[in-house]
C-alpha cells in the first residue's frame, strides 16, 4: 500500500477544504480500505469524514426521512421508522454483506463503492474503469462474464454496480445531498450543495467508465433524503427487496429486485416502480415495465409482460445470458407477491 | 518514518489506555498482532470475508483487518484476550468447549467476537419475515447473522448449536 496522508474532518466545508488532487474520502472504509490493499487506488490523502457528516436519521414534517451520510448500515436498517415505512429498504440493506461489514459501512460510502467486477479487481487485468484506455478484459472470447452487466453496457466496460442500498433508494425516488466545492460552478446552488435525483447517482459507462458517478472531484455526499412512503398513509403501497446470489448470505446480487405496488381502489394498479440490482452500471430503474404496469389490472400475465417489455432491451455476454431470464422471472415473482 | 504518513493514537484495548505511533496504512488487525502482542485476532484472507479477525470496537464487532488504526483514535477495542481468561472463561466460550463448537481453532476468536457483538444488535434480519418486531434469535436467524464468519473445519452446526445455547432466554422464542 502507498504511504498517505490522513486527516479528520469536522465537517463538510472542512472535508472539501483538505481535498485535492490523489484524495480520498474515507467512510467505514470496507470497500476502501480493501481496494487500497489490492492496489486498485492508491490515494496519497486520506480524508476520514465519519465525524463531517451526520450519522442520524430523522423524520420529516412531509413523513419522508433525511438519513445522514454517515448512518452506518446496521443502524438505517434496525431503525423503527426505516422498518415501518420503507421496508423495501430495510431489506436491501440487510441482505448486504455481513454483520460485521454492515456496522462499519455508511450510506455514502455504500453508495460510492466500486464494482467487484473480478477484472477491475486483478491488478494484473487491462480494465478501462481502473487504468482507462487498457481495454476490459470482460469482452474478451471466454472471459468470467457471470457477474457482469446485461443493460445499459458498452465496448468499454460491462461492470455492475454492486450497493443494495443504491437499488432500494432508486425505487424509492430518493435525492442525495451533496456538498461542492465553490469552483465546481454552475450545478451547485448558492451555499455550494446541490441534490441529486435517484437514479441519477451512478452513471452509465460508455466511453468513460472510470466515472462512476455525476459526482464532481471533491463532492460529498452529505445526506439523502426520502420523500413519504408511497400510497395512502392507512394502506401504504406494499414493497420489498428480492435478491438472488450464489449462497444465501454473505455475496453480492446475480439480480435484486425493488418493487413497490400500489393498487387503487378501482382494482388497477395505482402506483408502480421497480429497480433492479446486478445487471448495469447503475441501478437500473425499469421505466418501461413500469409503463405498461400504470393503470393496468395487477396479474401475472401483466407482470410478465412488464417484465419483457423491460427485458427487451438486454444484451447479454457470452456467459451471463442467465440473468436475462432471471430478472424477468424475478419481476414477475416479486409483483406477485406484492398484490393485495 | 515520515512523520507525515504516521500518526499518533490513543485507544483502550481490553481496558487498558494504549498510545502508540502506527503508520497510517496500518489496520487495527495488525497493530493489535504486530504491535501490542494480541495475537488472538487472527489474519485469514485480511479482506473482510472470512471474520477471522473479527473484534468489538465501540461496542460493535467489526473486521479488524478492515479497520485503519489511524481511524480508530480514541476507539475502545475488545479482542478474545479480553473477553475471558482460562480459570475465567466468557459463557460463549464454556459453550464452545461443551458444544465441540470448533476443531483446529483458527476461526473460534473471531466466531467468539463476533458473536458476542451479534447477541447485542437489535432488529430483524435478512431472513426476519416480519420486520416489525426484533425475532426470536432461532438457529436460522443465528446462521444468518453469523454468515461473516467462516470456519473451513466445517463446525458449523455446533458453533450454531453452541451460540444459541447462551441466547438469552427472553430472545429465544422459546414458549411464544
Amino acid at each position: 500500500m502507498k504511504p498517505f496522508t490522513y486527516v479528520r474532518a469536522g465537517s463538510p466545508a472542512e472535508a472539501i477544504g483538505a481535498f485535492q488532487d490523489g484524495a480520498a474520502y474515507l467512510g467505514g472504509g470496507t470497500n476502501l480500505v480493501d481496494l487500497m490493499r489490492l492496489g486498485v487506488t492508491a490515494p496519497a490523502h486520506v480524508i476520514d469524514v465519519t465525524g463531517a457528516v451526520s450519522d442520524e436519521i430523522t423524520a420529516r414534517e412531509s413523513g419522508g426521512l433525511t438519513i445522514g451520510a454517515g448512518v452506518r448500515n446496521t443502524d438505517l436498517a434496525s431503525h423503527p421508522l426505516v422498518r415501518e415505512r420503507y421496508p423495501m429498504l430495510a431489506r436491501a440493506v440487510l441482505t448486504g454483506a455481513s454483520g460485521q461489514i454492515r456496522n462499519a459501512a455508511t450510506v455514502g460510502g455504500n453508495l460510492l463503492q466500486r464494482t467487484r467486477c473480478p477484472y477491475f479487481q486483478d491488478v494484473t487485468m487491462p480494465c478501462n474503469k481502473r487504468s482507462p484506455g487498457s481495454g476490459c478484459q470482460a469482452m474478451a472470447p471466454g472471459a468470467d462474464t457471470e457477474h457482469l452487466a446485461i443493460l445499459g453496457h458498452s465496448p468499454f466496460c460491462a461492470a455492475t454496480h454492486p450497493s443494495d442500498l443504491a437499488v432500494a433508494l432508486t425505487a424509492l425516488n430518493a435525492r442525495v445531498h451533496v456538498a461542492s466545492p465553490a469552483d465546481v460552478g454552475q450545478s451547485a446552488g448558492p451555499d455550494n450543495s446541490r441534490w441529486i435525483e435517484m437514479p441519477g447517482l451512478h452513471r452509465l459507462p460508455g466511453g468513460v467508465p472510470e466515472q462512476d458517478t455525476v459526482l464532481k472531484p471533491g463532492e460529498l455526499i452529505t445526506e439523502v433524503e426520502l420523500p413519504p412512503p408511497s400510497g395512502a398513509s392507512q394502506a401504504p403501497a406494499r414493497q420489498t427487496y428480492r435478491k438472488v446470489r450464489e449462497r444465501a448470505s454473505f455475496a453480492f446480487a446475480l439480480v435484486s429486485v425493488a418493487a413497490l405496488l400500489d393498487v387503487g381502489p378501482d382494482g388497477l394498479v395505482r402506483d408502480c416502480r421497480i429497480a433492479l440490482g446486478g445487471v448495469a452500471h447503475a441501478p437500473w430503474r425499469a421505466h418501461a415495465a413500469e409503463r405498461v404496469l400504470l393503470g393496468a389490472p395487477p396479474a401475472t400475465a401483466a407482470f410478465a409482460g412488464a417484465a419483457e417489455a423491460e427485458l427487451r432491451y438486454a444484451r447479454p455476454l457470452p456467459g451471463n445470458e442467465y440473468k436475462v431470464a432471471l430478472a424477468r422471472n424475478l419481476i414477475t415473482s416479486v409483483l406477485e407477491e406484492l398484490t393485495p | 518514518m515520515d512523520s507525515a504518513y504516521a500518526t499518533d493514537i490513543t485507544l483502550t484495548v481490553n481496558g487498558e489506555p494504549r498510545a502508540v505511533q502506527v503508520d497510517n496504512r496500518m489496520s487495527v488487525l495488525d497493530l493489535l498482532r504486530e504491535r501490542l502482542g494480541l495475537t488472538g485476532p487472527k489474519k485469514g484472507c485480511d479482506h473482510g470475508q472470512c471474520g477471522a479477525c473479527t473484534v468489538i470496537a465501540d461496542g460493535r464487532r467489526v473486521n479488524a483487518c478492515l479497520a485503519l488504526a489511524v481511524a480508530h483514535d480514541g476507539a475502545s477495542i475488545q479482542t478474545i484476550e479480553g473477553l475471558g481468561e482460562p480459570g475465567d472463561l466468557h459463557p460463549l466460550q464454556r459453550a464452545f468447549l461443551r458444544h465441540d463448537a470448533f476443531q483446529c481453532g483458527y476461526c473460534t476468536p473471531g466466531q467468539l467476537c463476533s458473536a458476542v457483538g451479534m447477541l447485542t444488535e437489535p432488529g430483524p434480519s435478512a431472513v426476519t419475515a416480519d420486520l416489525a418486531a426484533d425475532p426470536p434469535l432461532t438457529p436460522g436467524e443465528i446462521r444468518e447473522r453469523m454468515s461473516g464468519n467462516l470456519c473451513r473445519c466445517g463446525a458449523y452446526v455446533n458453533i450454531v448449536a453452541a451460540i444459541a445455547a447462551e441466547v438469552p432466554k427472553s430472545a429465544t422464542g422459546a414458549g411464544t
